[in-house]
Formats: structure tokens, C-alpha cells, sequence
């Protein structure tokens, strides 16, 4: 067995390890069941509550926002990062706010984009555009700063266009730090977008699992947050595989 | 090969006609202060010839082969190749091999070696052929697949040689591509590049800051003074065509390398004293 496969199997027996302690704990009553649902009623009831159909929508609801401001920052953030790494004045100028950025707490602004899109999905897109878009333009710029300028000299030298040289050097060159962009970004819109729908929604699954806090309706509240966990979890698993795929033997750290 | 060992250089050869030439070239980086980097320089090459560059480092060595390559523009000055003008270009049938390390990550030794002949549209069959044989010829055989993390530095230049000898450039200019190896592989790497250049009758210009690589290898080797870098010195080898590293035993040689070092060790002391004072 070869350490790669080893570790694989030890963090699988961590996770397996730590669900059967916490059905334990929940089992012998140590946790109180109003408090901690034991992850097999949990997973029973994200089960009943998905095939009931009731939160079918919300699903939709969420996962289409997400994607399109997901969409929408990976093609802003690249194009931006492109723009801003093509003008150094530019950049400069806009370098103290790019810092500053993440400090600023967005969702204050959820009101006001309320008050201007009215209660539909655009305010929720903006904010998940918003906390994902800079991380995908920083990422952006990092990725081109690191792109060996010998690189392009070669590119030069074998006559290569700018489109040629942009998609044949400049975009592998960069492959890393994009897909560390790719990855940041899908994570930000998904935690802005279900935060967002928790606190000031009437759809979605965040709104959904608020409601069910507010009602004591547990089995709800811990089968939607499962759901949500499961998802989260799987996609970021396949973005980790395509990126291994893609990076496979290049890493130099 | 009818060339006599003994023969004047350049005897059985027609009279030599200028394949590159430089005149009053100079190059300075923009900037506060501006870097004043290169010459003036005159400079013919001749078709066909091997001439070595040698000089201090920071002198202008790499600035000199950007120029010449049309990666960098002069700033003023003529540089002509074939008999056209090089501005801001690269022309067709010039290579380059850089000082750092250029093999793509994201390819294969293979892949890497065939990108130029891929974007040129080449026959996939003569790909092939050509790639095999580049691969072949740099010892990189058992590494054809593998990716250029797994090499060491010096098969990673090797890698880059490879690339720009598969496109058949009639200019091959180097940029200490033996910088990363060790001394015996280099000099072996030396007299593979003599074969090379024999059986190619390309125009070679090796920048290199070994003396003996540059007394050994060409029919003459210019040294460069400190920066802003100029021809201090040229001096002609007058080693036949048909030769290899032996000449290390050749009674001229030890001459040719002192001479060569004097002019080394001034300009190098002016570079580190310039750089103190
Ligand atoms: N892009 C640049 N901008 C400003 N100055 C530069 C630039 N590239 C090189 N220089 C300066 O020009 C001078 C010559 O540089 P160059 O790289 O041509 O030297 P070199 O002879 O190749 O040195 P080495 O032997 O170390 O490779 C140096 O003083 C260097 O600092
Ligand atoms: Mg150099």
C-alpha cells in the first residue's frame, strides 16, 4: 500500500471514527437530542426532507444563485485581474482597496440592495459576486505576476501571436493560481449566498434552515445543514480531483 | 569531410559573407536612472561561423542576445540578419536558448521539445522524427515522458536546447546553456554542439562565462568590457572545423585562455570595483 493510499484510508477512519463517537454520545444521552440530532436521525431526516419535495425549490432557489455569481466572479475576476496586471497605474491606485478588501463587512450593504432590486434573487447574487469576485481577481493577478517572463520570451521567439501566446503559455502558466482562484470563489459565494439567505430571504435553503430554527423544528434544521455540508464537501472534492488532474506533475511548490 | 587538420581556418571555404551584423548598437533600460546596458557595438557575424562571448557578469551578455534576437529593441543602432532589418521581431530562423531555466512545467520532455514545430504546422509524422532524434541527441531518451519538475537543472536546459534545435534555425544563439552542468559533461556537451553545428552549418553565438568552453569551442571569441558592454578584444581561434575537446592539449590553447583571462580580470575588476565605489 503505497502513503498515499494510507492517508487516504487513516483521514477516512478519523471521519468514520468521530460520526460513531458523536452517535455514541447522542445515543447515551451525554448530548441532549434537542441540542445535537445523532447523525443517523440526521441523515434520516435530510433524507425525508428532500424526498418530500418541499424544499425542492429552495434548492433550485439557492444553487442557481450560486452558480451565476459564481459564473459571473470567475469571468469578472479573470478579466479584471487581466486589466489590472495590464496597467500598473491602475493597479497601484487600486492596490490599498484589493488589501483592505475582505475587511470589509459586505452584508451591511444586503439592505440596500434590497431596497434597490427589491426582494428577488439579485440582491443575493450581488453579495455572492461581491465575496467572490476579488478573491478570483487576486488569484488572477498572483497567477500572471508568476508567470516567467523567459516564458513569454519563448513564445516570442517561436512567433507566437498574443492570442497564441496568452492560451498556450500565459493561461498553463498561471493554471495554479487560477484554479486556487476557482476554488476560493465557488466557497465565498456559497457562504455569502446561504448567510445571506438566512438573514434576509423568503427563499433558499438558507432561509429554509432559519425558518426552521425559529420554529424548534430540529430534524429540519440539522437534515437541511447535512445537505448543505454534503454539497459543499462533494463539489469541492471534484475541484480538488480536476485540479490534481490538471496539476499532476508540474508542482514545484 | 575533406577539411585538413591542418588547414587555415576558413581556407576550403568561400569567402565569408555576413550573416548578422550589429552597428553602433546600444542599449539602455529605461528608467530612473536609466541602466545604460550595452555598447556601442559593432559586430559582424559571419555564415556559418562560431564566435564565443565572454565578459563580466552584468556586462550586457544577455542584453547583447535580446538585441540581436529582436526581443528587445535597440535603443539605437542597426541590427540586420540576412539582410533585412530586426526591429522589435524575432525572425525566421532564429533560436534561442535563455540563461534560466524555460521548460514548460505543464509539458512533457516530449511535448515540450515539439511546441515550436506543433505551432509551425508541421507534419505530425516529421514531428515525430524530429523530436525523437532532438531527444535522443540531448541524452534525454529515457526522460521523453517525463515532466520537467522530475529533471535536474541541467536536463532541463538540455530540454531547451532540444526545442530550439528541432525548429532548424540558421542563427542559434546561447545564453550559458551549460551554466547548470559540471565540467566534464560540459565539455562533452561541447563537442556534441560542435558536431551539431558542423552537420547544421548554422551561425552560432555562445555566451558563455567559461574561457575554456569559449577557446575550445569557436572560430572566435569577442570579450566584452564592464557595463555598458563593448568589444574590448577579438580574437581568432584558428581551430579547424573538424574539432572536438581534445584541444584542451593543443600547445595554442593555454595562450589563447591567457589571453582571454587577462581581459576577463580587468573588465571584472572594474565591474566589482565600479559596483563598491
Ligand atoms: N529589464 C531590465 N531593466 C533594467 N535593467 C536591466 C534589465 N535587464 C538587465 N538590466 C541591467 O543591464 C545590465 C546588463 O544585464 P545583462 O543581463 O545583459 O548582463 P549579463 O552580462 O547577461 O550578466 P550575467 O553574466 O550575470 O548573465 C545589468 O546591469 C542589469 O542590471
Ligand atoms: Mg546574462
Amino acid at each position: 500500500m503505497n502513503y498515499g493510499r494510507k492517508v487516504l484510508l487513516a483521514r477516512f477512519a478519523l471521519i468514520v471514527g468521530a460520526i460513531a463517537l458523536l452517535e455514541l454520545l447522542c445515543r447515551t444521552g451525554v448530548i441532549n437530542p434537542l441540542t445535537l440530532l445523532a447523525p443517523s436521525a440526521m441523515a434520516a431526516a435530510m433524507v425525508q426532507v428532500i424526498a418530500s419535495g418541499q424544499v425542492t425549490s429552495d434548492i433550485i432557489r439557492t444553487f442557481s444563485t450560486v452558480a451565476i455569481a459564481f459564473a459571473a466572479s470567475v469571468v469578472v475576476g479573470i478579466a479584471a485581474g487581466a486589466l489590472l496586471h495590464a496597467i500598473p497605474r491602475l493597479r497601484r491606485a487600486m492596490d490599498p482597496l484589493l488589501a483592505s478588501y475582505y475587511a470589509m463587512p459586505f452584508f451591511v450593504f444586503y439592505p440596500v440592495l434590497v431596497a434597490f432590486f427589491g426582494l428577488n434573487a439579485m440582491p443575493l447574487i450581488a453579495i455572492g459576486f461581491a465575496a467572490a469576485m476579488v478573491a478570483m481577481l487576486i488569484s488572477t493577478l498572483n497567477g500572471l505576476d508568476r508567470v516567467p517572463p523567459v516564458m513569454l520570451k519563448v513564445a516570442r521567439m517561436h512567433r507566437l501571436g498574443r492570442l497564441r501566446t496568452l492560451f498556450l503559455v500565459v493561461v498553463p502558466a498561471a493554471a495554479p493560481s487560477l484554479m486556487t482562484g476557482t476554488k476560493l470563489a465557488l466557497a465565498y459565494a456559497f457562504i455569502s449566498i446561504i448567510a445571506g439567505e438566512f438573514i434576509l430571504s423568503g427563499k433558499g435553503l438558507g432561509y429554509q434552515i432559519a425558518y426552521a430554527y425559529n420554529s424548534f423544528d430540529n430534524r429540519t434544521m440539522y437534515g437541511l445543514m447535512l445537505f448543505v455540508l454534503l454539497v459543499v464537501t462533494v463539489m469541492n472534492s471534484l475541484l480538488h480531483v480536476w485540479e490534481q488532474r490538471l496539476l499532476r506533475r508540474r508542482s514545484r511548490a | 569531410m575533406d577539411a585538413l587538420p591542418l588547414s587555415e581556418p576558413g581556407a576550403n571555404l568561400p569567402a565569408p559573407t555576413v550573416h548578422a551584423s550589429l552597428r553602433g548598437v546600444t542599449r539602455i533600460y529605461p528608467g530612473s536612472p536609466p541602466v545604460h546596458a550595452l555598447g556601442p557595438i559593432d559586430l559582424d557575424l559571419a555564415k556559418g561561423e562560431f564566435f564565443a562571448v565572454i565578459g563580466p557578469s552584468g556586462c550586457g551578455k544577455s542584453t547583447l542576445l535580446d538585441v540581436l534576437a529582436g526581443l528587445s529593441a535597440a535603443s539605437d543602432g542597426q541590427v540586420t540578419f540576412e539582410g533585412k532589418p530586426v526591429a522589435g521581431n524575432v525572425p525566421e530562423g532564429v533560436g534561442v536558448v535563455f540563461q534560466e531555466d524555460a521548460s514548460f512545467p505543464w509539458l512533457s520532455v516530449s511535448d515540450n521539445v515539439a511546441f515550436g514545430l506543433r505551432r509551425a504546422g508541421v507534419d505530425p509524422a516529421e514531428i515525430k522524427r524530429r523530436v525523437d532524434y532532438a531527444v535522443g541527441f540531448m541524452g534525454l531518451r529515457d526522460f521523453a515522458r517525463a515532466f520537467p519538475m522530475q529533471l535536474s537543472g541541467g536536463m532541463r536546459q538540455r530540454v531547451c536546447i532540444a526545442r530550439t534545435l528541432v525548429m532548424q534555425p540558421r542563427l542559434i544563439l546561447l545564453d550559458e546553456p551549460f551554466g547548470a552542468l559540471d565540467q566534464q559533461t560540459r565539455l562533452l556537451m561541447g563537442d556534441e554542439l560542435l558536431r551539431l553545428w558542423r552537420e547544421t552549418q548554422a551561425t552560432v553565438l555562445l555566451i558563455t562565462h567559461a574561457l575554456d568552453e569559449a577557446a575550445m569551442l569557436s572560430d572566435r571569441v569577442g570579450a566584452m568590457s564592464a557595463r555598458p558592454g563593448r568589444f574590448v578584444d577579438l580574437v581568432e581561434t584558428g581551430w579547424p572545423r573538424d574539432r572536438d575537446s581534445t584541444l584542451v592539449a593543443e600547445a595554442g590553447f593555454g595562450a589563447l585562455t591567457a589571453r582571454l583571462w587577462s581581459h576577463l580580470r580587468a573588465e571584472s575588476i572594474k565591474a566589482i570595483g565600479g559596483g563598491r565605489a
